[in-house]
């Protein structure tokens, strides 16, 4: 949402704040006392290790899992205390994108970045599906391509597809659930890329769950670092690789981490 | 009245206010009243105080490609990020967003629609024909091969398909079996021949009925499953890594499933007959005073075994036809959700339409035969 006159309290506060968050399976404990921030306009990479509850975080943040401890604020509203109404409310301002496109599969791609436009916005199917182009368009998609159908589309074109559905309504805040997984590196380069120009035009905050250190490095403004049950570390990419941490240490300063230091470090 | 999203004086135009998606439709209609398609004059953006993607949409389409490219030339006041945002937009829409399909006259697509299903049609009898040979020619190559059999899963279908569908085809032959006891003794009453009734509910149940409920309550309860089960391997990309990895798809989810429902189906089918015949002596020994002595006796005396063995050869055929076009249906399932239920649909219906045609034929057949 690009505005250039918001009342400066909105500005200054965070569009996330989890805060204790206590999430269970049984008797695995996912996580204990998990604080994080989201700032307005930011790009925030989260990352860690397989099975450290990434997913499980961006899950309970959207409000398909119910935490069983601990509170998450979007934009300055708690979740939990909402009703049905409100919290629809609210979910209207999220965009998200699943780590496998989750496009409708009975949809074409126009009908599918269409669908939330005629729901929400109530938008006659003629001008929602216009609007559906531009922003297939606007995520590099041709024409064409708009026409078909997900079962026949690469898994670069499904992403790009997925990330033009979770912009559909300009939301407030993206979520996006490794999304240069299974791209080739041009297609994931071109990805952060896209991703930072539209950050930057539309002025929406970015929640991005994600192993690629070529994202982290050309995209992220933070990182956090989930390991141990909680947030280990949140800070600039350079600080974070300087933490004194065996996980960290082997993540940046491993043989991928490092070419991928390297070539930021070129560019 | 002055507008809140124009103002306009002679060719000059001042958009203001919030150019959102929830106002799109307004705005829409706005321009649409003023008959405004094209902005000619000057144009000042300044006064916007919100913008989002859908009104950025609207902007580029009054003011054109060009213009909105150079935005950051002529409206120095409106910010960076809207600049931005009317930058990205442009570069969006500056190739043509629809391409046409091509169009046909209605005749032709017709004829192109009724060729299209007759060939579909042809397609999928010889599929399936080349399916079943497939399935025997395998089942051969194993007979011989016994280490190769897959004992343990045929056994989990057999509990699933057969012992967990006794219940359900007992309880539906039972009641058949009244009811067709029922309407003989309503028809045969005029007669004096209420008797018969015994021998209406025997011929009817050891010849058809057994096999056939039991057959049809299998094609609406395990064809869908086996074509939702192997559908969903299917759309994971399971069937490929399993041929990936050198493993046989028939040998190893088809053959399973066709065992299972060539053991279930006879065994059911003898369930169907037998609570059928207790559905008609409850009815003869309650309305019509025909005690079950009696009813067993006729039964000895006058119904000869060739009928069971009439019914129950039919049996293994049902099981083949059901197992194989489920399975076929199932690998014909492609990515997505709605071609999963399409499938289901069509192994039931396929099923339950092969199970009635062959019996038909068979009656006619036996018919003859005098058996």
């Amino acid at each position: 949402m690009t505005n250039s006159d918001k009342p400066t309290e909105q500005t200054s506060q965070p569009v996330i704040k989890v805060r204790g968050l206590i999430n269970r399976f049984g008797s695995v404990v996912v996580h204990d006392n998990l604080d994080l921030t989201l700032k307005r306009g930011e790009i925030l990479g989260v990352v860690g290790g397989s099975g450290t509850g990434k997913s499980v975080l961006l899950r309970s943040i959207i409000g398909l899992k119910r935490p069983n401890g601990g509170t998450v604020e979007v934009l300055g509203t708690p979740l939990n205390t909402l009703g049905e109404a409100e919290r629809s409310q609210i979910e209207r301002r999220f965009g998200v994108l699943f780590q496998r496109g989750a496009l409708f599969s009975s949809l074409n791609l126009q009908e599918n970045v269409a669908l939330p436009l005629i729901e929400h916005a109530k938008l006659p199917r003629e001008d929602a599906e216009h609007l559906a182009r531009v922003k297939l368009a606007l995520v590099g998609l041709s024409p064409e391509a708009a026409l078909q159908f997900p079962e026949s589309l690469s898994g670069g074109m499904v992403k790009r597809a997925a990330l033009a559905r979770a912009l559909a309504l300009d939301p407030d805040i993206l979520f996006l659930d490794e999304p240069t997984a299974g791209l080739d590196p041009i297609g994931a380069a071109a990805f952060d890329q896209l991703l930072v120009t539209l950050r930057d035009a539309l002025g929406f905050s970015v929640f991005l769950v994600t192993h690629d250190l070529d994202t982290l490095y050309a995209a992220c403004d933070r990182v956090a670092v989930l390991s141990q049950k909680h947030v280990l570390v949140v800070d600039t990419i350079d600080k974070v690789a300087e933490t004194q941490d065996e996980w960290i240490q082997d993540y940046f300063h491993g043989p991928r981490g490092r070419a991928a230091q390297r070539a930021h470090n070129d560019y | 009245m002055p507008s809140e999203w124009i103002a306009r004086r002679d060719e000059s135009l001042t958009l203001q206010g919030e150019w959102t998606l929830a106002n799109y439709r307004c705005i829409k209609a706005e321009l649409r009243q003023q008959h405004i398609s094209q902005a000619t004059g000057a144009i000042s953006l300044a006064a916007i105080t919100r913008l989002d993607t859908a009104g950025a949409v609207l902007i580029v389409e009054l003011i054109g490609v060009e213009k909105a490219h150079s935005v950051a030339k002529w409206a120095t006041e409106l910010p960076k990020v809207q600049q931005a945002l009317l930058i990205r937009i442009a570069e969006a829409m500056q190739a043509p967003l629809i391409v046409d399909p091509p169009a046909y006259s209605r005749i032709n697509q017709t004829l192109a629609n009724i060729g299209q299903h007759m060939a579909g049609l042809w397609a999928q009898q010889r599929q399936l024909l080349a399916f079943i040979g497939l399935v025997i020619a395998t089942l051969f190559h194993l007979a011989l091969r016994p280490h190769r059999w897959r004992v343990t899963a045929t056994v989990a279908h057999v509990q699933q398909s057969g012992l967990n569908a006794v219940p359900i085809v007992a309880l539906l032959t039972f009641m058949v079996g009244a009811v067709v006891a029922f309407l003989g003794a309503t028809v045969l009453q005029d007669f004096g021949a209420t008797v018969y009734t015994i021998d209406l509910v025997a011929f009817s149940f050891l010849r058809e009925f057994g096999v056939l409920l039991a057959a049809i309550l299998l094609a609406g309860r395990t064809a869908s499953a086996f074509t939702a089960q192997i559908g969903a391997m299917k759309s994971n990309e399971e069937i490929d890594a399993l041929q990936a990895q050198g493993l046989d798809p028939i040998e190893l989810l088809v053959l399973p499933r066709v065992m299972a429902m060539l053991i279930s189906l006879p065994l059911l089918t003898f369930v169907g007959m037998l609570s059928g015949l207790a559905g008609g002596a409850m009815v003869a020994s309650l309305s019509l005073d025909i005690s079950l002595g009696q009813f067993i006796a006729t039964l000895q005396k006058d119904v000869s075994v060739t009928h069971f063995l009439v019914g129950l050869s039919k049996a293994p055929v049902f099981a083949f036809v059901i197992a194989v076009i489920g399975c076929l249906e199932g690998f014909k399932v492609s990515g997505s959700a709605q071609s999963v239920g399409e499938h289901t649909t069509s192994s039931v219906v396929q099923s339950i339409f092969m199970v009635i045609l062959i019996d038909a034929v068979a009656a006619l057949f036996f018919m003859e035969m005098g058996w």
